[in-house]
């Protein structure tokens, strides 16, 4: 923006004022769109640097490995919380790739089927849902119901039907980038239809296919709201699927909310553990799309 | 053989993708069936009144309603601009080595867990509101007549005001990032014709390109109005959760629907307290299929075909 070149308006022909004005009124707006831009990329700024700086002085070997201790004693960790959330993204992963992949080849592959828009429909309304619904809906299905108490189980389950839309919606994307002439073409040649989706579209799909499970297995890392009518949280080492479970945002969670300052610089150690986490698992996901596209 | 396998294979993608469907309906039923002793017992006046009381079991979610609007509100008219400023910037006015890398960046903020939201808000934002943000409000606008009531009452920090500010942040990735689509969406002849014209780029921007982007931009500003009203843990650590009142300050605790779920659900001990729970989740669920559904349309609208690994 020239606004620097501008003469005294006397001085000049009233169109050439006009030009200016609006020239100016250019440079006030870009000035003002500069700002939200700025404001926004401040904000990702700011909250990671205090997350980094209010972590590191609670990380070390013990933070990793300790289970969390009573307030007074020394020492304390996140290590079930580790735990915790490894296992609750393994099984909540078993439970909801299968079937988001499912719901996927069902609406492109048997796209003819009556059933194949309200299976795309509903992912869309459970993806738009609050999650704190969805941790209601699975606290009455298994805490209250087929389980009788809160449990890991029940955690992974509530992950799982926030990560279901998530996969189908991704491998849907991707399965539809497959080249209609690949499966005409092993058709024609006597493959059945199954052998068509598991050898040929499946395959060409894979790297896609992969993307959709580490992007839903990373929004599901910093979900907190349904674990806590479910998971419920656990200060001990636990992998039993049928009893309460530690997870990285519950800990985050309880330390954050207590009035001691040695477990707020926890809650802040173990934030950035959940922030680096999901980074990592976010860099490998653009080294995926990346070879999707070469 | 063949034949059967294929008919298996069939029916097994069938069965598991039905699932999905299933687990709506079940979503639906559970919540129904647990919120119907509160929706019988109380009928509207649920709505319309704010008593929330588990010993006298009398239960009125007004407030928690008007708590969840008026965060949501305060989000919205915080975020939308600053939104659609970066997104407009980023698609019209900013080097164009530059645009890619920043709009990337600023979606990141999309990545960040909900509860590490909240712990930056207790410890970081809410001082600063307590000690700048609202004594500074109360100071200025606080003095106006009629919009002056906003900003009375004592400077806590731990609020509606708070709450709505850390929505605002929360949803400011995404109504950029979809801001941002639907600006690209719009054909360059838009802006070719304006700018052969004799215009300059931003009266291109104002009067070619915007108009024909706002469908897809109020579509982005709905979606992010669905994202906060359901929105948990960062709104819970920092509305206050106390004052069952409605008082027309946003300098007052509150709560909001999610964060009274959060909050009580544990604690309930009677079957009609947790019914009155289980019917917040139940507006939430209703409002929330309503509100997507009407972003996607409006969404849509601008933007005929998605390119895949979009963020909605």
């Amino acid at each position: 923006m020239a606004l620097g070149a501008i003469t005294p308006s006397s001085a000049i022909p009233a169109r050439h004022r006009v030009v200016a004005r609006r020239r100016i009124a250019q440079g006030l707006v870009v000035g003002l769109l500069l700002l939200s831009t700025l404001v926004a990329v401040a904000l990702l700024v700011t909250i990671l640097g205090y997350v980094i700086v209010g972590g590191l002085p609670a990380l070390d070997l013990a933070f990793f490995t300790e289970r969390p201790r009573p307030f007074g004693e020394s020492g304390g960790g996140i290590g079930p919380a580790l735990l915790g959330t490894a296992l609750l993204a393994a099984v909540s992963g078993a439970i909801a790739i299968p079937i988001g992949m499912a719901a996927a080849i069902f609406v492109v592959e048997y796209r003819s089927g009556r059933f194949a828009a309200p299976v795309r429909f509903s992912a869309e309304l459970i993806a738009g849902l609050p999650s704190i619904v969805i941790g209601v809906f699975v606290w009455a299905l298994l805490v209250r119901g087929l389980v009788g108490h809160y449990a890991a189980i029940a955690g992974a389950v509530a992950l799982a039907v926030i990560m279901v839309p998530i996969v189908a919606r991704t491998v849907e994307e991707v399965l539809r980038l497959v080249p209609n002439s690949l499966r005409e073409a092993a058709l024609a040649l006597g493959a059945p239809r199954w052998k068509v989706i598991l050898s040929i579209v499946l395959p060409t799909a894979r790297a896609g296919v992969l993307t959709a499970a580490i992007l839903a297995l990373a929004r599901s890392a910093g979900e907190t709201a349904p674990l806590l009518l479910t998971a419920l949280g656990n200060d001990f080492f636990s992998a039993d699927l049928f009893r309460p479970i530690a997870a990285l945002p519950l800990q985050i969670y309880r330390y954050a909310v207590s009035p001691y300052d040695d477990w707020h610089t926890k809650a802040w150690g173990a934030s950035l553990v959940l922030v680096v986490v999901i980074g990592a698992v976010g860099l490998l996901l653009r080294v995926v799309a990346r070879q999707r596209v070469r | 053989m063949t034949r059967s396998i294929d008919r298996a294979f069939a029916a097994g993608v069938a069965a598991l993708a039905m699932l999905v469907p299933l687990t709506l309906v079940a979503i639906t039923i559970l919540i129904l069936i647990d919120s119907w002793p509160a929706l019988t017992t109380f009928g509207l006046s649920y709505f319309s009144t704010t008593e929330w009381d588990p010993v006298k079991l009398v239960f009125g979610a007004a407030a928690y309603v008007y708590g969840t609007l008026v965060t949501t509100i305060v989000a919205v008219l915080l975020a939308t601009p600053i939104a659609v400023g970066a997104a407009i910037y980023l698609t019209e006015f900013a080097p164009r080595a530059v645009r890619a890398p920043v709009a990337f960046t600023i979606e990141l903020l999309a990545y960040i867990p909900s509860i590490v939201y909240g712990l930056w808000a207790i410890f970081v934002m809410v001082p600063v509101m307590r000690a700048v943000v609202e004594p500074g409000l109360q100071a200025t606008l606080g003095q106006l007549p009629v919009i002056g009531k906003l900003f009375s009452g004592t400077p806590i920090g731990l609020d509606l005001l708070s709450g709505g500010v850390v929505l605002a942040i929360m949803i400011l990735p995404i109504l950029m990032a979809i801001s941002r689509e639907v600006l690209l969406a719009v054909p360059p002849t838009q802006r070719e014709a304006m700018i052969g014209l004799g215009a300059t780029r931003w009266e291109a921007v104002s009067r070619a390109v915007l108009p024909y982007a706002r469908p897809g931009i109020i579509g982005g500003a709905v979606l992010g109005i669905a994202r906060a009203f359901g929105e948990t843990m960062a709104v819970t650590m920092v509305v206050g959760n106390s004052s069952r009142d409605i008082s027309g300050s946003l300098f007052v605790p509150g709560y909001t629907m999610a964060s009274a779920i959060a909050n009580q659900f544990v604690e309930a001990d009677s079957e009609l307290y947790f019914s009155a729970i289980v019917e917040i989740a139940l507006v939430l669920l209703l409002v929330g299929i309503v509100v997507n559904a009407l972003a996607r349309v409006l969404i849509r609208r601008s933007i005929a075909d998605r390119p895949a690994g979009a963020v909605v």
